[in-house]
This record gives C-alpha cells, structure tokens and sequence, in this order.
C-alpha cells in the first residue's frame, strides 16, 4: 500500500517536473506558492469565462430586487391594514416571503428568477430562504441528518454566524462608549 | 388604493431596488461570491443599525429596506440594543436572536418541510 501511493507520488511529480520542462506555467512550483497558483486561475477563469454586462445586471438587480422588496411592502400594507403593530408586520411580512420562497425553490421557479435577477433575488430576504432550501433539497440523497439537517445551513449558518457577531460587537461597543 | 399607499409601493420598490444594485455592483465589480456578499449586507445592515441611520432609511423605504439582508441585520442589531436596555449587558447575547425567532424559524422550518415534500430536479 505504502510503496503503491510513494509509486504514484513520484509518477505524479515526474508528470510535473515534465511540464515544467516544456514550460508549461503554473506547474511543479513549491506549495508556498500555492496562492500564487490560485491568483492564476483565477484570472483565467476570468479572462475565458462569458463576460456578463454590467449595466444589464445591475438593472436586473434592480427591477427583481424592487419588485419583491414591492411585494413584501403589499404583504405589510395588509398586516397593517389588519391593525398589527409595525414591528410585528415587518417581521410576519418577510416571514411570509420566506415561506413563498422556499416553496418556488421546491418547485424549481425560484432558481430561474436568481439567474435573471442576480443580487436581486438572492439579497431579499426571500434569497436567505432559497440559499436554505437550495442545498437541503440537493443533498437529500444523504439523508435527513447530514443531508437535508447540514445543508440547510450551508450559506445561513455563515449569515447567522456573522451578524449574530457583528450585532453584539456592535452593541458592545456603544456600551462601553454609553451610547443611548 | 390611495396615492399614499401606492407611495409605500414606490418607495419600497425604490431603496429595495438600490440596496440589491449595490450588492450586484460588490459582486461584479470585486473577486468575491454571492455568500459573501449576502454576508456582508447582513454585517453592514447591524453596522449601519448600530451608528443609528438604518432605522431613518426603514422610515423612507419600509419593506424596501427590512426585505433585504440589511434589514435583518437592522433586526439582529435592534434586538440586541433593546434587550441591553431592559436586561443590561446580558442582553448583548439574548437580543438578536430573540428579535429574529420568528424569521429564523419559520426560514428553517418551511425549508426542511419543502426540502421533504420535493426532490431535486434532474
């Protein structure tokens, strides 16, 4: 087993040290440069992948983003309406996004809406809730736990992690200055 | 409809649209992905909450600015500082996720029952 993966290791490394003999960039340099290397790709990727005109996504952003932004102010026009306090529409509001969003990402139109929209449709509130459902749904195949219970957190729990953090450094720092 | 509330239309169409135009340009113009961007707007949005000028843009905006991912950092931070108010320093970790419950759980909740009921295409 031992001599087999030392056996590939060096097939490997001769494989390199072949191209960098053609001069192939990119290939055969020290790990410490690994960085380097991804800068590389990077700008590659940049260079052949499809240029996406600014101006058309950041009207796309615009109109999609206005327009579910429209929609939530139509759900707490209703609430409103209906005599709920303000602090609680606002959060029943989103809350009913939520909900509407997470069942067009089951059916599969929400997905269609974020390739137009762009940050338009992932930035509302109703992106968190795709960004929940999207990977859940994926990943089911490994199951109720690891699959559907982990994935579900793959972009929520660095939103939650990081403005729970941010909230409280924040909140701490006005404390101590003894802000209002 | 009156022409007040079609302004509240307006309105939040408005500074909803402008909030997921900033994101769009973060996006394209830097190196850095979607998640990321969805992170930082949360960041920023208890930020700008904290140095009190996200509540005067929620006056203007309504569900314009509280839809966007600001808006829930707006939640996250108002928690907070009302909880330190009533409950002093304790209230730094009780707040934010105490304001944000509602949205949390049904945000979990509705995805694990969609996640159960659909299976992934294709």
């Amino acid at each position: 087993m031992a001599k087999n993966r030392r056996s590939t290791k060096s097939k490997a490394r001769g494989t390199a040290r072949a191209l960098m003999a053609r001069g192939v960039p990119g290939v055969g340099r020290s790990p410490g440069k690994r960085s380097e290397q991804v800068e590389r790709y990077k700008q590659l990727a940049q260079e052949v992948g499809p240029k996406r005109p600014l101006a058309r996504n950041v009207l796309a952003a615009f109109v999609v983003g206005g327009a579910i932004c429209a929609l939530g102010q139509g759900v707490l026009n209703y609430l409103l309406a209906r005599g709920l306090p303000k602090e609680e529409g606002i959060g029943l509001a989103s809350a009913a996004l939520v909900v509407i969003a997470a069942l067009l990402t089951g059916i599969g139109v929400y997905d269609v809406v974020g390739e137009f929209g762009g940050m338009g449709s992932a930035i509302p509130i109703t992106g968190f809730a795709n960004s929940i459902v999207s990977p859940a749904l994926e990943f089911k195949r490994e199951g109720y736990v690891l699959g559907v219970g982990a994935r579900l957190f793959t972009v929520a729990g660095p939103v939650i992690v990081w403005g729970l953090v941010v909230s409280i450094l924040v909140g701490a720092v006005r404390l101590l200055l003894g802000a209002p | 409809m009156t022409a007040q509330t079609a302004m509240t239309y307006v309105r939040a169409f408005l500074v909803g649209g402008a909030i997921c135009v900033v994101a769009q340009l973060i996006l394209d113009l830097t190196r850095i992905n979607p998640a990321h961007v969805m992170v930082l707007f949360v960041c920023l949005g208890a930020l700008i909450s904290g140095l009190g000028l996200y509540a005067p843009l929620v006056e203007i905006g309504g569900a314009g600015a509280t839809v966007p991912l600001t808006g829930f950092g707006h939640a996250l931070f108002q928690g907070v500082a009302k909880n330190v108010a009533t409950e002093g320093p304790v209230g730094l970790l009780t707040g934010g996720l105490r304001a944000t419950a509602l949205g949390l759980s049904v945000a979990v909740v509705s995805g694990a029952i969609v996640a159960i009921i659909f299976n992934p295409k294709g």
